[in-house]
């Protein structure tokens, strides 16, 4: 068999087709469906399970099956209640502005400005860096004796500047500034790409037409670039909910577990204290939240998809 | 028409303005990692801090090397990072081809899975594979990092090269089985050349990812010795998070460099792949 039988993408099978007849090439899937399977699918599933055990770490006797009990611990968990709180404040606190500053960036770089290639070269700075690195420069930021903010504010003349991530109050609010300063990127570039998929004459035809900015914005702009931005956005708040590394950096959940979201809560139950099953049934809950977001996201690109047609 | 001449003038006013504060917005917290980096400490300490040094100097960049094991932990990084992202383009160019060129259930699964499993919170995967890992003795061990790091970055890599898979033209592909090639041959001859940028770009990519990622590293790695660079350097921190600043900086910067000049390099692609990958799907 050869590959001028292989269909073209543009040659769509009709609904409910079965798997084409051309067998020869199960063979060159193999090499990646093998680690797939036992590194990914394989661990996920074993994870779920755990949740429904007594899996502890460095345990001599055999862990047990215990059902619902884990579940039932963190309905009474009230640090946990607040751990998802906190998550779900950071995941909206930092999704909801990322999203408008991005749209705004993403509409400017679309414009002809002078300095616009340096600036969308530029604008993907922070994804290069590695999340700890970017906990430690905005400590550094934020550092009440030696950090640029504090000098800023007393140059301003406004108060002795504080301790930013200690703060009861002040922690919160700084972490997430970080969240949006560094997940910036991956926000502006789909909505760049989604705006350059917007044909020009539309947009000069609404111009004639009398539409002002606003106007074409809203009926020629957003439209196209809706199932990207629905797709970014429910992306970016899972992403956000499970993120670790920078909050990690930032303020290892403090001051008093302020900051402390769902993941290193967990993270602390598994690896500080070992509770192996414990802290599977909190990702499972995670998962929960999550599942709805991921809902509205396969039916925003099922949308799409028609569109599409 | 002079009134609106007007409106546009203030309008593109308005939009450099905004331009200037998100650069400044973006780039203020790198510039001050970049002063800190090169102070002496009686700057540091100093009440009054400053963007430029009155007295650059590179004292800090040689006590990194003495407070932490830096370079040790650059070459772990390194290891784990390079034998990742090979390992991710070998294993992952066969089967976006089979992806982007036939409608198969296992493709419609690998994509679904693609995207399922970026959403599970990482607590959900991480225990399992600590055991896992520790079974086959494993953990503590930077083969096992790498494996790790190749399943992690597989779903992107598939994105990224499905997409460049597609931009061959089948075409070409047919041509040469009409002019007798088989398949393999066709693959091999035809196809990996036209798709070696691509298959570069996916491999930095994967490398740059691997070597910032901090989880993985900070749960797997128990060895000082075997820790990577991003693990190393929140020792830095110290337990009560009282840090020596200069040095810190220092190396938080070095980390970064190999990822903001492969990103450099790549960064056209990275976009062009992305934009693609976002309005197609």
């Amino acid at each position: 068999m050869t590959l001028a039988t292989a269909p073209r993408r543009s040659a769509r099978r009709p609904a409910g087709a079965g798997p084409r007849r051309d067998r020869g090439v199960w063979f060159l899937v193999l090499p990646a469906l093998i680690p797939i399977l036992v590194l990914s699918v394989g661990p996920l599933l074993y994870g779920v399970s755990l949740a429904f055990t007594d899996a502890q770490s460095g345990r001599t006797e055999p862990t047990r099956w215990v059902g619902l009990l884990n579940f039932g611990d963190l309905l009474e968990d009230t640090l946990f209640w607040e751990s998802f709180r906190i998550g779900l404040v950071w995941a909206v606190g930092v999704t909801v502005p990322q999203f408008f500053l991005a749209l705004g960036l993403a509409l400017l770089l679309n414009e002809k400005l002078r300095l616009r290639w340096p600036a969308r070269a530029l604008a993907i700075v922070p994804w290069a860096m590695p999340e700890v690195v970017v906990g430690i420069m905005w400590r550094l930021v934020y550092h009440p004796d030696a950090g640029v903010l504090n000098e800023t504010l007393r140059g301003f003349g406004l108060g002795e500047g504080r301790d930013w991530l200690s703060g009861l109050a002040t922690a919160l609010p700084a972490v997430i500034v970080v969240g949006v300063w560094a997940g910036l990127p991956q926000t502006t570039v789909p909505l760049l790409a989604g705006l350059q998929n917007v044909p020009r004459e539309l947009h000069e035809a609404a111009a004639m037409d009398g539409a002002g900015a606003w106007r074409r914005f809203r009926t020629v702009t957003w439209p196209a670039l809706r199932p990207v931005a629905l797709a970014i956005t429910a992306l970016n708040f899972i992403w956000n909910f499970n993120s670790f590394a920078l909050v990690f950096v930032l303020t290892d959940g403090g001051p008093g577990g302020r900051t402390r979201l769902p993941m290193l809560f967990a993270y602390e139950e598994a690896f500080r204290y070992g509770q192996f099953g414990y802290a599977a049934a909190m990702g499972l809950a995670m998962v929960a939240v999550i599942a709805v977001l991921l809902a509205v996201y396969l039916a925003g690109r099922l949308r799409a998809g028609e569109d599409d047609r | 028409m002079t009134a609106r001449r007007g409106r546009t003038a203030a309008a593109r006013a308005g939009q450099y303005l905004a331009l200037l504060g998100y650069l400044l917005f973006l780039l203020l917290p790198f510039l001050w990692l970049l002063s800190t980096a090169f102070k002496p400490p009686r700057e540091l300490g100093s009440i009054d801090p400053t963007w430029i040094p009155h007295e650059p100097t590179l004292a800090n960049f040689r006590a990194t090397f003495d407070e932490q094991p830096l370079l040790r932990s650059a070459a772990n990084s390194l290891a784990a990072a390079a034998g990742a992202a090979v390992l991710a383009v070998v294993v992952a160019t066969p089967m976006a081809y089979v992806l982007a060129r036939f409608r198969t259930r296992m493709a419609r699964a690998a994509t679904g899975w693609v995207v399922v499993s970026q959403a599970f919170p990482l607590v959900l995967v991480i225990i399992p594979l600590f055991l896992l890992l520790k079974a086959v003795h494993l953990v503590d061990s930077l083969g096992g990092l790498t494996l790790v790091y190749l399943v992690w970055s597989l779903p992107f890599a598939l994105w990224m090269l499905t997409g460049y898979v597609r931009a061959v033209p089948a075409e070409l592909e047919e041509a040469a089985a009409v002019d007798g090639a088989g398949r393999v041959r066709t693959l091999v001859s035809v196809t990996a050349p036209l798709l070696m940028p691509g298959i570069v770009a996916t491999a930095l990519f994967a490398f740059i990812t691997a070597w910032n990622e901090f989880f993985f590293a900070l749960v797997l790695l128990k060895s000082p010795e075997k820790q990577t660079m991003p693990v190393v350097l929140t020792h830095f921190l110290g337990a009560e998070g009282v840090a020596d600043l200069g040095p810190l900086a220092a190396a938080a910067l070095l980390a970064t460099l190999p990822g903001l000049v492969l990103f450099a390099v790549i960064q056209r692609r990275i976009t062009g792949g992305m934009l693609a990958g976002a309005v197609k799907h």
